[in-house]
């Protein structure tokens, strides 16, 4: 598989596993974030934007 | 000062067209980011060589250089995107700014992090005062100061030219900040052993590099684009095509 | 011309009238130099080592404490946007405003620095140095310090968010200021580092007046 010999090789990345998983995982956490936040943003301003429509609308 | 500028630039000036026109990329840049990110960290976690010294913890680079190289583009563009607000007038650009300013520290902060996490195996420290880790540390203050100010102000007018200005200074004592710290590296901690400097790289392992810059690239505008359409929406509200694409959100 | 001179000859009045003004930024130089001995070591050994450093942080601290003010009172009593609207040139207030700030807190800094490097045991060919250093290097803090003051002059909580947005970039005035005072205790040579130092000053001094103004205006008008 790849420049390693076993699967277990390749998970210990030679002896330097903590370190290369660790680098993938806060990537992996700070996409994640990115991702998410921008998601909840959109839902928040949909929500309320919603709301006030209705009110208006229920004024008119 | 008004330079003539192509058709399109003015079109993007229009909110509504450019909500429009990103709704219609994003999709392609989403699918473009997973496949890029995908490809290039297989490629770089399973194909590419261990490096010859410093064996499979070089496999870092594949995240740390690309977010490094981001995280500096992403200040640029704040930085232009808020010059052409202030010259043009145009309030997309200022949008594009605002949006910007957040990703970027994040990706600033990726950058530090797996810094500090490749440090460990190549210098024996978590953190080490190297020139590229401290000027790119100095990078995410200039980024909190933007941020700060972008929040402070009740007034939308004024904070986008409020910001637009901080980030153009920053812009220019980006080289110079960055000039120091090094020379001030080359004094303190002569003949350290830099990390990014290959002599030569092999293409099996600058290709999956290339993959994930480029991966890289299309995230930020896949997010960027998704933060700047809900601020248009949100500085738009009261316009007749925004209180439509509310009614048919979710439907 | 004329107008920059009246400028600066009404900000150093008001100056004059406000004593604290020039008291203030000097006790709070010297009291944060005294903070490191009593907190780190009064070995002067160690002292002498660090003395470039701690003196050049202690004085950009002082500088960006008071650089908060510069513009806050004109723009309370309303007489800044007086002056955004009269005809007279406001890149030379603005330039008054930043050199009697220099006057006030670099040049004294500058001033009664020996001072405290006699506390801190810095060998004695590096008291030019750091005296001119100082003298070279403080205009572009009070430069760069006006542009974070004019962009949070209407914020209610300008003091905090001014140090977030400055400090950073101090960062290359203090690295060469206090690459210069070390070069000076070692005896070597300074020139470089002066030189450095002072295309630094022109740089900021051509940019930043614009950039303060252009901020100005959007506080006031905001």
């Amino acid at each position: 598989m790849g420049s390693f010999t076993s699967f277990s090789d390749f998970i210990q990345m030679g002896t330097h596993g903590l370190y290369v998983w660790l680098s993938y995982g806060i990537a992996l956490v700070i996409f994640i974030y990115n991702i998410v936040s921008a998601y909840l943003l959109k839902r928040q301003f949909f929500i309320n934007a919603k709301r006030r429509l209705r009110r208006e609308q229920g004024t008119i | 000062m008004k330079i003539k500028m192509p058709r399109w630039f003015y079109q993007l000036a229009s909110p509504k067209w450019f909500y429009d026109i990103t709704g219609m990329l994003l999709p392609w840049f989403g699918l473009a980011a997973i496949l890029l990110l995908l490809v290039g960290s297989i490629w770089g976690l399973v194909f590419a060589p261990a490096d010859y010294q410093q064996g499979n913890s070089f496999r870092i680079i594949y995240i740390h250089v690309p977010s490094s190289i981001l995280a500096q583009s992403c200040y640029m563009m704040m930085a232009i995107a808020g010059a052409v607000g202030l010259i043009w007038k145009m309030k997309i650009a200022h949008v594009v700014a605002g949006a910007c300013a957040p990703i970027g520290a994040s990706i600033a902060v990726m950058s530090l992090a797996t810094g500090a996490v490749w440090g460990k195996p190549t210098w024996g420290a978590w953190w080490v005062w190297d020139a590229r880790l401290t000027a790119m540390l100095v990078l995410l203050f200039l980024y909190i100061g933007v941020i700060a100010l972008n929040s402070a102000f009740e007034n939308k007018a004024s904070s986008d030219k409020a910001t637009a200005i901080l980030s153009l200074v920053g812009l220019v004592n980006i080289p110079i900040i960055k000039y120091s710290v090094e020379w001030w590296n080359t004094l303190h901690q002569p003949a350290t052993f830099t990390v990014t400097e290959k002599p030569a790289m092999p293409p099996e392992m600058w290709i999956p590099l290339l993959v994930m810059v480029l991966g890289f690239y299309c995230f930020f505008a896949v997010v960027l684009m998704i933060r700047a359409r809900i601020e248009v929406l949100e500085r738009e509200k009261r316009s007749d095509w925004v209180k439509k694409v509310i009614e048919n959100y979710g439907r | 011309m004329n107008f920059l001179l009246s400028a600066i000859k009404r900000e150093l009045l008001l100056v004059f009238r406000r004593r604290n003004d020039i008291i203030n930024p000097l006790a709070f130089f010297l009291m944060v130099a005294v903070l490191f001995p009593l907190g780190v070591s009064p070995d002067p050994t160690f002292l002498s080592e660090v003395a470039p450093g701690v003196i050049w942080v202690a004085a950009l601290l002082a500088c960006l404490l008071s650089v908060d003010g510069i513009f806050r009172s004109d723009y309370e009593d309303g007489s800044l946007e007086q002056m955004l609207v009269s005809s007279e040139s406001l890149l030379a207030l603005v330039l008054a405003k930043v050199l009697t700030h220099w006057l006030v807190s670099g040049f004294c800094l500058a001033i009664i620095s020996p001072l405290v490097a006699m506390m801190f045991f810095l060998p004695e060919q590096g008291y030019f140095a750091l005296i001119v250093s100082l003298l070279i290097g403080t205009p572009t803090l009070s430069l760069m310090g006006a542009i974070g003051a004019a962009l949070t002059v209407a914020l209610r909580k300008g003091g905090v968010l001014i140090s977030l947005l400055v400090l950073p970039l101090y960062i290359p005035v203090l690295i060469f200021g206090a690459g210069t005072v070390q070069a000076g205790a070692m005896g070597l040579a300074i020139q470089g580092y002066l030189a450095l130092l002072a295309a630094i000053l022109v740089l900021s001094l051509m940019l930043a007046p614009f950039a303060i103004s252009a901020a100005l205006k959007i506080s006031v008008r905001s």
